[in-house]
C-alpha cells in the first residue's frame, strides 16, 4: 500500500513504516521560536535543566512579531533571546531580519525535512515539501534539547487541483474558498496534500500562501510535492543542492479527496470573526474600510507586492483609508525597491513597514480602534486580533486589498483597471 | 477526582479570545497576563472563576496561535480541566504539556454553572446538578503519561527521552 507525503516524510525521519494513526518519534531537521513564544521556550528549556542545544546550527530565534520593539517589556524579551542565542550558538535573526516563515522558506527549509516552530504558521514551509508544523513552547524547548519529538501520523485529505486561475484571482482566493468549504476545523489533526495538474500554475509564492493557511482549517500540515517549480525556486535562492523530488505514491490512501477547478474561483473575502466565514468580494461592495494591510507570512512576498503595485500604479489610496505595506523579508524589500514597487506604493499613499509581522497581531504598526474595519492580506481575523475587540477584520488577496485601498470599500479587483 | 463549577463557552474560542496579541508584552509577567484570561470571550471570566473551575466549550476550542500562554493563563486563573466537543491540535498538545486535562465529550448536556465531578482514570464526567453522566474519549498513551507527570518538562526530566 502506498504512502501519502506525510507518511513518507515521517517514515524516513522516524526510521519506521509510519502509517496514519501511528505515533512515531521523529528527528527534527529545523526548530525555531520567535519573540512572542521564545521567552517561554527559553524558560522551559532552563526549567528542564537543559544545558545545550542538540543542533545549534539547526535551531533559530527570530525577532519578528514586535520588531523593532514597541514596548519596554518586549525589549526585555528581545534581550533575553539575544543572550540565549549568544550563549547557545543558535542562529538569530534580529529586528528587521524578516518574518520567521519567510526566512525559513528562503534560506532554511528543504524538501523532505521535518520542521517545528513555536508558531502556528510554521506550516508555510509545506509549500516546498517540508513536514512543517507549529507547536508550543514546551514542545519546542524539548526539541531544542533533544532534536526530536513525537508525532501522530496524520490522515490526509487530498486537494486535487485542475485548471488555471482567472484574471486577478489567485492562491489566497483558493485557500479562502477551501477553508470556507471545509470549515475552520475541517482538517483538524489532519494533513492537507495538494496535487493535480492545476499545481503547475501555482508558483512557489502561491504554494507558501496556501500552505500557510492550512492551519486555519485546523490542519497539522499543508503539503505540496517537490517538483520543477520547487527546484526552480531553490535554484533561484542559490540552494539548488537542497532539492530532492518528492511526491506521494500513486496508490497512497487518502481519507477524502476534494476537487477544485481553479478557473471556477473568484476573489474571496473572509468576514469577521472567523476565517471560514467567506463570501465573494463582489457581495461585500459598500463595506467601508479605514485600513488596508498588505503583508505578513501569507502575502508579503515579492509576487504579492508586484500585484499591489500593478493595481495602485498612478493611483492614490482613498483619503479615508490608510494603506500599510509590510514586506516579509529584507530580500523582498530589496527586490521591491529594485523593481520600483516601493516607489509606486509610496506614491499611492502607502506606509512601508520594516520586514516583520507588522500589524498582523495587534501589537504595533497599525493597531485598530473600536469600530474600525481593516482589510488585511493576513491569515486571521479573530475578534481582538489587530487591536480593539470592537474592530472588524476582513481577509483577502493582495489584488482585492489593493483595489479596495483605492475605492475605500471592499471591491472585486476585476472591477478596477 | 476533580471538582468544579462549569463555565460555558461556544464554538471556535480562539487563542486571541483567550489571550490576545495586544497583551503579548505581558508574556514574561504571567500573574498580570492571567488577569486577562478569556477576556474577549467573557470579560468577567477571570474575576469570577474559582480554583477548580471547569471550562465547558463547544467545537474547535483553542484554535489559532501556538502560544502556550493560552492554556497557561487558563491554568493560572484556577481552571482544573477543559471539556469540549473538539479542540484544536496545538492547543491540545500545549494544555497537556502543562498538565491541564483537556477532555472530549458532548458538552451540550452541561449547563453553565452546573457542578461537575471528573474522574480522569474512569473517563467519566458527572454533572451533579442535573444528574447526567458523560464519558470522554481516550487520549494517546504518550499524552496520558505526560499528563500524569504533570506536564512535558517533568516527563522529560523523569524519563530523559520520549517513551512510546
Amino acid at each position: 500500500m502506498g504512502k501519502t507525503l506525510a507518511e513518507k516524510i515521517l517514515s524516513q525521519k522516524s526510521g519506521s513504516d509510519a502509517r496514519c494513526g501511528d505515533i512515531v518519534i521523529a528527528k527534527v531537521d529545523l526548530v525555531f521560536a520567535q519573540d512572542t513564544t521564545g521567552p517561554l521556550t527559553v524558560r522551559q528549556f532552563q526549567a528542564g535543566n537543559a544545558k545545550r542545544l542538540a543542533n545549534p546550527k539547526k535551531t533559530a530565534i527570530f525577532l519578528d512579531h514586535a520588531a523593532p520593539s514597541p514596548k519596554r517589556e518586549v525589549s526585555n524579551d528581545h534581550q533575553l533571546l539575544r543572550q540565549f542565542a549568544q550563549k547557545t550558538g543558535c542562529l538569530i535573526y534580529d529586528v528587521g531580519g524578516g518574518i520567521c516563515h519567510q526566512i525559513v522558506a528562503e534560506s532554511l527549509a528543504r524538501p523532505g525535512d521535518v520542521i517545528v516552530g513555536a508558531d502556528s504558521h510554521t506550516v508555510t514551509a509545506g509549500g516546498l515539501g517540508a513536514f512543517a508544523t507549529g507547536m508550543g513552547s514546551s514542545d519546542v524547548a524539548v526539541i531544542f534539547a533533544l532534536g526530536k519529538s513525537w508525532f501522530r501520523v496524520p490522515e490526509t485529505i487530498k486537494i486535487a487541483l485542475s485548471g488555471k486561475f482567472g484574471r486577478r484571482v489567485g492562491a489566497k482566493d483558493l485557500i479562502l474558498h477551501l477553508i470556507g468549504d471545509i470549515g475552520a476545523d475541517g482538517a483538524t489533526y489532519k494533513a492537507l496534500e495538494f496535487g493535480g495538474e492545476g499545481l503547475a500554475s501555482l508558483n512557489m509564492s502561491d504554494r507558501f500562501t496556501v500552505a500557510n493557511m492550512a492551519v486555519e482549517a485546523g490542519a497539522k500540515v499543508g503539503l505540496f510535492p517537490a517538483d520543477k517549480v520547487t527546484r526552480h525556486y531553490l535554484n533561484s535562492q542559490k540552494r539548488g543542492d537542497c532539492y530532492q523530488p518528492l511526491s506521494a505514491d500513486s496508490d497512497a490512501v487518502y481519507e477524502n479527496t476534494i476537487s477544485i477547478n481553479l478557473a471556477s474561483l473568484e476573489p474571496m473575502v473572509a468576514k469577521p470573526h472567523t476565517v471560514d466565514n467567506v463570501a465573494p468580494a463582489r457581495s461585500l461592495k459598500g463595506t467601508k474600510i479605514q485600513q488596508v494591510f498588505i503583508g505578513t507570512c501569507t502575502n508579503g512576498r515579492m509576487e504579492d507586492l508586484a500585484i499591489a503595485a500593478a493595481i495602485l500604479k498612478g493611483k492614490k489610496s482613498h483619503p479615508q483609508t490608510r494603506l500599510i505595506i509590510g514586506p516579509a523579508s529584507p530580500q523582498v524589500l530589496l527586490s521591491a525597491i529594485s523593481a520600483g514597487y516601493i516607489r509606486t506604493l509610496v506614491e499611492a499613499g502607502a506606509v512601508i513597514l520594516p520586514p516583520g509581522c507588522g500589524a498582523c497581531l495587534g501589537l504595533h504598526q497599525g493597531v485598530l480602534a473600536s469600530g474600525e474595519t481593516c482589510l488585511s492580506t493576513a491569515n486571521r481575523n479573530f475578534k481582538g486580533r489587530m487591536g480593539s475587540p470592537q474592530a472588524f477584520i476582513y481577509l483577502s488577496s493582495p489584488a482585492t486589498a489593493a483595489a479596495s485601498a483605492i475605492t475605500g470599500e471592499i471591491t472585486d479587483p476585476r472591477e478596477v483597471s | 477526582m476533580l471538582k468544579g463549577k462549569a463555565f460555558k463557552f461556544g464554538d471556535n474560542i480562539s487563542t486571541d479570545h483567550i489571550i490576545p496579541g495586544r497583551y503579548a508584552h505581558l508574556r514574561s509577567n504571567l500573574p498580570e497576563l492571567a488577569k486577562h484570561a478569556l477576556e474577549d470571550a467573557d470579560p468577567t471570566f477571570a474575576s469570577r472563576v474559582k480554583k477548580g473551575g471547569v471550562i465547558v466549550a463547544g467545537n474547535n476550542f483553542g484554535l489559532g496561535s501556538s502560544r502556550e500562554h493560552a492554556p497557561l493563563v487558563i491554568k493560572m486563573a484556577g481552571v482544573s480541566a477543559i471539556l469540549a466537543k473538539s479542540v484544536a491540535r496545538i492547543f491540545f498538545r500545549n494544555a497537556i504539556n502543562l498538565g491541564l486535562p483537556v477532555l472530549i465529550c458532548d458538552t451540550d448536556k452541561i449547563d453553565d454553572g452546573d457542578e461537575l465531578k471528573i474522574e480522569l482514570k474512569k473517563g467519566v464526567v458527572k454533572d451533579t446538578t442535573n444528574g447526567n453522566q458523560l464519558t470522554f474519549g481516550k487520549m494517546p498513551d504518550i499524552m496520558l503519561r505526560i499528563l500524569n507527570q504533570g506536564g512535558l518538562i517533568p516527563y522529560i526530566q523523569k524519563y530523559g527521552d520520549f517513551k512510546l
